[in-house]
């Protein structure tokens, strides 16, 4: 249950803005160390880089779905609100870097592969994970009553975020029993490098989107309670 | 003794469900005339080359009962939903897992008797042939509709107490479906050509797993969904 | 109030709200109703009375406040509240497509019962000649009297009734104050949403008055029907 002095405790900037502030500078940072140091890529020339932010980005994408399994967890144990919120936070920002991947993997493929989509494996799976995600956000839309939304959403959070390694594995299957998949090795040491360096930029806005979305629907949620406050006379 | 009781209600939902199902044969009449249409339609796509027709025959299938068992999910809500049932059978104390199981028995045998229907009609409209190992085809069948129906049970829970129920629920369906579809297409399709690369075992175990976590997890989860 | 003493008390609502959506049906109502007594829940439409029916049915969460039926909380205990409980709602709840009898052959394998006397409730209720004809069928009256009929089976402490006359003959009128009175001489008690106060006259010990989801009135003493339905109108 929602108690109304929810509305004193309201999450403050804190050190927030400077977090985001860094996490912006990291992701500039990582771009332009990414543009500077690598050579062109023997076979796919400066088209490699696309992988700084592609594979981050998939990355990233997995995390919060691992963050939304976590929070829709807590929130059926303990019954608390604000889990409810962080999940649709994560969620949203999810399929965001979702679509990301998913853009950023077609871009690559139209020169790569000669096609703007190819059934391979992971992109497959990609897009399957983002229709989960947009299944989702569309329950969380259409259904009003908060506790029923945060009931409801979070069982499908927790079914989605279980299906994730099963919808993987069969498309994986799906595709190797019929083709070998080829995964050119590259060997560049700048080329892990400025993956590692965008991943944790990814990781840093990531976390900050998720806090500021979470912060916003607090704030949301906040009015709806000050409503309630003067209803029930008690303000 | 509680397992007792649990056990009663769940046949208890089972009788119910199909006693008012099959009392308007309605209802699974045009579920599964839909189901044989969309066959036909899938025919029309694929065209008249008998060999095209074999080839796509067990996709063809799966996404017809896919189709038409969607709309029987929602049925199986809206018994409840009509006069108001819904909450005197929330109302009768004891576990509600019981009330999942009893409309995930009750679905299956469902979507199990137009799954008869559909394929009998698709053996002859894309001319299959029936191997020599059919009894496998038989338990990729049943294993493929029962994480079909079991997700879909499970989904049509809140899919049809929400506004837009008809988009909803395969929204929120067909993605989570995708592995048990892949695996049930692909193992069909495998066993109707001869099974030469011995891979429909593997997709028969992928299969298994899948509607044991499916059908656990629901059944775990169905008392939160149903509640609210 | 110890909480031993909100055992004894057959229902006990603190402060109970709820809202839906941003529109707040019910702002804080305290309802106490001890054993052996009928109390009649008045109001206008709207004013949240069949809210406050379901909040103790737990068949609606609070959004506010607590409420315990025999001293086992809704929220944290439901299912202890649901064995307690006999709870009327404004549509039937029956399967149209089964009989009178497989309606209640069904309602008791719910409630667990071993060997349940259907006959005897159907013959209760006067539906025995229509036993095994299908609710479709049925008039509005009849299925209230069916639904009637699962709540002598399930044969429970606390009932819950929002407008229970609605749709009933005199006979049947009759027959629900019978079985109200039955419950609340055993040591029940009653819950009951009225429109008029005609039919259940003599049999109610207290009314509440509920206007824009707030108590409006506690009368012990019994009044006149004419000043409480004014009352409910106000």
């Amino acid at each position: 249950m929602t108690a109304p002095s929810a509305t004193t405790d309201l999450p403050r900037p804190g050190y927030w803005p400077w977090f985001g502030a860094f996490a912006y500078l990291f992701l500039i940072g990582a771009q332009v160390m990414g543009l500077v140091t690598s050579v062109p890529d023997r076979d796919m020339g400066h088209l490699q880089k696309i992988m700084y932010v592609h594979v981050p980005a998939a990355w990233i994408m997995s995390l919060t779905f691992a963050v939304v399994l976590w929070y829709s967890f807590l929130y059926l144990w303990k019954q608390r609100e604000n889990d409810d919120l962080k999940a649709a936070a994560a969620a949203e920002v999810g399929s965001a870097f979702c679509g990301l991947t998913l853009v950023l993997g077609m871009i690559w493929g139209r020169p790569a592969w000669g096609v703007w989509w190819t059934w391979d494996a992971r992109l497959t799976s990609t897009l399957v994970l983002f229709l989960i995600f947009v299944g989702y956000l569309a329950l969380r839309a259409f259904v009003e009553d908060p506790h029923r939304r945060a009931q409801w959403s979070a069982a499908v959070g927790i079914m989605g975020a279980i299906n994730v390694p099963i919808v993987y594995m069969s498309v994986r299957w799906w595709r190797t029993l019929h083709q070998v998949q080829s995964s050119p090795a590259t060997v560049d040491p700048w080329y892990v490098i400025n993956l590692r360096a965008n991943a944790f930029a990814f990781l840093f806005v990531m976390i900050y989107f998720i806090r500021q979305r979470y912060v916003a629907s607090r704030f949301e949620r906040a009015a709806e309670l000050a409503a309630q406050a003067v209803a029930l006379g008690r303000n | 003794m509680a397992w007792k009781d649990d056990w009663r209600r769940v046949r208890a939902i089972v009788w119910k469900d199909l006693t008012t199902e099959g009392r308007s044969k309605a209802g699974f009449n045009s579920v599964a005339a839909l189901g044989v249409t969309i066959l036909v339609l899938f025919g029309f796509a694929l065209g008249p080359d008998t060999q095209a027709l074999r080839d796509a025959a067990s996709g063809a299938l799966w996404l017809a009962v896919l189709f038409a068992g969607v709309l029987a999910f929602n049925r199986s809500y809206q018994v409840e939903l009509e006069s108001g049932a819904l909450e005197p059978l929330l109302l009768y104390p004891g576990a509600r897992w019981t009330i999942f199981a009893g409309k995930l028995l009750a679905n299956t045998i469902f979507v199990g008797l137009m799954l008869v229907i559909v394929v009998l009609v698709g053996i002859v409209l894309f001319q299959v042939n029936i191997p020599d190992a059919w009894p496998k085809l038989v338990a990729v069948l049943a294993l493929g509709s029962i994480g079909l129906v079991s997700l879909g049970t499970f989904y049509a829970a809140m899919a049809s107490r929400s506004r837009a129920r008809e988009v909803l629920l395969p929204l929120l369906l067909f993605p989570m479906l995708v592995p048990v579809l892949l695996a049930a297409m692909s193992a069909s399709k495998a066993l109707l050509s001869g099974d030469m690369m011995h891979e429909a075992g593997a997709w028969m175990n992928m299969l298994v797993a899948y509607d044991v976590i499916f059908v656990v997890a629901p059944l775990l989860a169905f008392e939160h969904v149903i509640e609210v | 109030m110890s909480s031993e003493a909100r055992v004894n008390i057959a229902i006990d609502a603190r402060g109970v709200a709820r809202r839906f959506g941003a529109r707040w049906v019910l702002r804080g109502v305290d309802v106490q109703v001890h054993p052996g007594e009928m109390v009649g829940l008045l109001g206008a439409n709207g004013s949240g009375k069949s809210t406050l029916l379901r909040i103790l049915a737990t068949l609606l969460k609070p959004s506010a406040g607590s409420a315990l039926v025999y001293g086992h909380d809704v929220v944290k205990v439901p299912d202890d509240v649901r064995r307690h409980i006999g709870f009327l709602a404004h549509s039937p709840g029956l399967y149209d497509d089964l009989t009178a009898r497989e309606n209640l052959q069904f309602a008791a394998s719910m409630l667990g019962l071993e060997a349940p006397n259907l006959d005897a409730a159907l013959e209760r209720v006067g539906l025995s000649h229509v036993r095994n004809e299908r609710v479709r069928g049925f008039s509005a009256g009849m299925q209230r009297r069916l639904s009637l009929a699962r709540l002598v089976l399930a044969n429970a402490r606390v009932l819950l009734l929002d407008e229970p006359y609605s749709n009933l003959d005199v006979a049947g009128i009759a027959l629900m104050n019978e079985l109200i009175g039955e419950s609340v001489a055993g040591g029940g008690a009653a819950l009951v949403v009225l429109h008029e106060l005609a039919p259940s006259a003599g049999l109610l010990d207290r009314t509440i008055t509920i206007r824009d989801g707030r108590i409006v009135g506690d009368d012990d003493a019994f009044l006149e029907p004419d000043a409480l339905a004014a009352a409910g109108e106000r």
